[in-house]
């Protein structure tokens, strides 16, 4: 695990555009996200605190989006390289395989969301921490969902090659309308509200909403969300191992290497 | 000598197409096999069964008596595999590869391996260089040092000269031949090269839709098809309609 960690520290390390790509679009989201919200402070009353709110709900997004395109792209690195094969030839189970990735996506999420925090508080006066306690808990459930996509989308990967990469992509733009990022979900259409619902998205933004707005805190929120979010994970996980099955029965992990 | 593989009766259906259609061979230790064959005669799909890329529609494989499909991490630990289809990790260096997959396979004393990989492959001018920028050469002893880097006691070569000038070419079968007498490891060598089949393997098999139509010493096929070399011997045999089907 630490060998898988240290292949992709060293790529991450040799590389400067790497390391700029890591920092440079969390931190033009959160720039833009600022001013967007700057806007909604002079001309609606929608929120009492506009930019907190919505700067918040972006950082956090941000992260979800960053350790879910994190993963994929440890997986696709791989493919990319074509040491996809040398990767399945070593003596690693596939957890280990996924505890590393997994551990690994975190360090890259982490160094795009740093410097997006630092940003907020000299910019527009903002600091995500106000969320206190519960935004360890919030970041809890958006990584593992983060996780959990990733891991689904590797499933695909690894079940249908390369042809899967731009669902990697797209997966997170699909969810950001039933996530509720930035409004509240009695804005969605009935059919819609019934999706948001069985995804931990809505309960997450809904509570770092309702904690910012209301300073009050829901922990129902919190505790569906967890809910939701070990259900979604442990079908990705079952997944992961049958696409990998599957895989070595159609011989993809062959064709992917090469 | 000890046997180290047995393949036996190994099939592979993808689907109704039968890419390999029960081979059975063994590997003893201190040899090199050479597996030779038109493409698409199932060579590959055979070797991605060994390293348990593939799971056999039927048969087995044995490396040391442990079955693949049981104990493949057991496995994968003692054999190891190079191809130029695949590649190390470009933008990594040569030193930063092999400690990657050194900490893979869990070497004990890793900088004494990788010392002693640099010193028997020449990587000591290119151990601290971009993978990705080494000519086809270096690149080919980098990944061939991966390969080594478990200490593996079956080796599995997919071309492993191709595309490389004789010099170097001729470096490698130096190498691997004086590699396997000091470890005392098996080799499988799939290659196009029938020289270097000829000048490396004391026995071969040859491959033809799946299945195993000749195998010997190259001298033995030479003499039995009535050939001068052993190219003449692969195209008799990859052009003979086959009598299996």
């Amino acid at each position: 695990m630490y060998g898988l960690f240290l292949r992709h520290f060293y790529l991450i390390t040799r590389s400067f555009p790497r390391i700029l790509d890591l920092i440079y679009w969390p931190s033009i989201q959160i720039t833009l996200w600022g001013f967007i919200s700057n806007f909604f402070a002079t001309h609606t009353t929608y929120y009492n605190n506009a930019v907190g709110v919505i700067l918040t709900c972006a950082i956090l997004y941000d992260f979800l989006f960053r350790t879910s395109i994190g993963f994929n792209m440890l997986f696709l690195e791989e493919i990319w390289s074509r040491n996809f094969t040398n990767l399945f030839i070593a003596p690693m189970k596939i957890s280990e395989i996924l505890t590393s990735l997994i551990f690994t996506a975190l360090v890259r999420a982490l160094i795009g969301l740093i410097p997006a925090v630092l940003l907020t508080s000299p910019l527009f006066g903002i600091s995500i921490l106000e969320l206190g306690i519960y935004l360890f808990f919030l970041f809890l459930s958006l990584y593992i969902f983060g996780i959990t996509l990733g891991i689904l989308v590797s499933a695909g990967l690894l079940r249908f090659g390369p042809s899967f990469e731009n669902i990697a992509w797209s997966t997170m733009f699909l969810l950001a309308p039933f996530g509720c990022i930035y409004y509240p979900i009695e804005i969605l259409p009935e059919i819609f509200q019934k999706i948001a619902y069985m995804l931990p998205l809505v309960y997450i933004f809904e509570e770092a909403r309702n904690i910012l707005i209301n300073n009050t805190v829901d922990i129902s929120n919190l505790i569906q969300a967890f809910m939701l979010n070990i259900i979604y994970i442990i079908i990705s996980i079952t997944l992961f191992f049958y696409s990998f099955n599957k895989a070595r029965d159609k011989g993809t992990l062959i064709n992917i290497g090469e | 000598m000890k046997t180290l593989v047995e393949v036996q009766n190994l099939k592979k259906n993808y689907g109704d197409k039968q890419a390999v259609k029960s081979i059975s061979f063994k590997i003893k230790e201190n040899e090199i096999l050479g597996l030779l064959g038109p493409n698409g005669s199932g060579k590959t799909t055979t070797i991605g069964m060994m390293l348990g890329l593939l799971k056999p529609t039927s048969g087995e494989i044995l490396i040391e008596g442990d079955k693949i499909e049981v104990d493949r991490i057991k496995i994968l630990q003692k054999i190891n595999f190079i191809s130029p289809y695949i590649e190390l990790p470009k933008k990594l260096t040569v030193k930063q590869n092999l400690i990657v997959f050194g900490k893979l396979y869990k070497i004990k004393n890793l900088n004494d391996r990788i010392d002693y990989l640099t010193s028997k492959l020449r990587l000591s001018d290119i151990l601290n260089r971009i993978t990705g920028e080494l000519s086809s050469g270096q690149k080919n002893r980098a990944s061939l040092a991966k390969s080594l880097i478990n200490d593996p006691k079956v080796l599995l070569l997919d071309e492993p000269t191709a595309s490389l000038d004789p010099e170097i070419g001729d470096f490698i079968r130096s190498f691997l031949e004086d590699y396997k007498k000091e470890k005392k490891i098996s080799i499988l060598l799939a290659s196009h090269n029938m020289n270097e089949v000829t000048r490396l393997c004391k026995s071969i098999l040859m491959m033809k839709d799946g299945i195993i139509v000749d195998s010997g010493s190259p001298a033995n096929l030479i003499e039995k098809h009535g050939r001068k070399n052993l190219e003449e011997v692969f195209l008799k045999l990859s052009r003979r309609p086959n009598e299996h089907n």
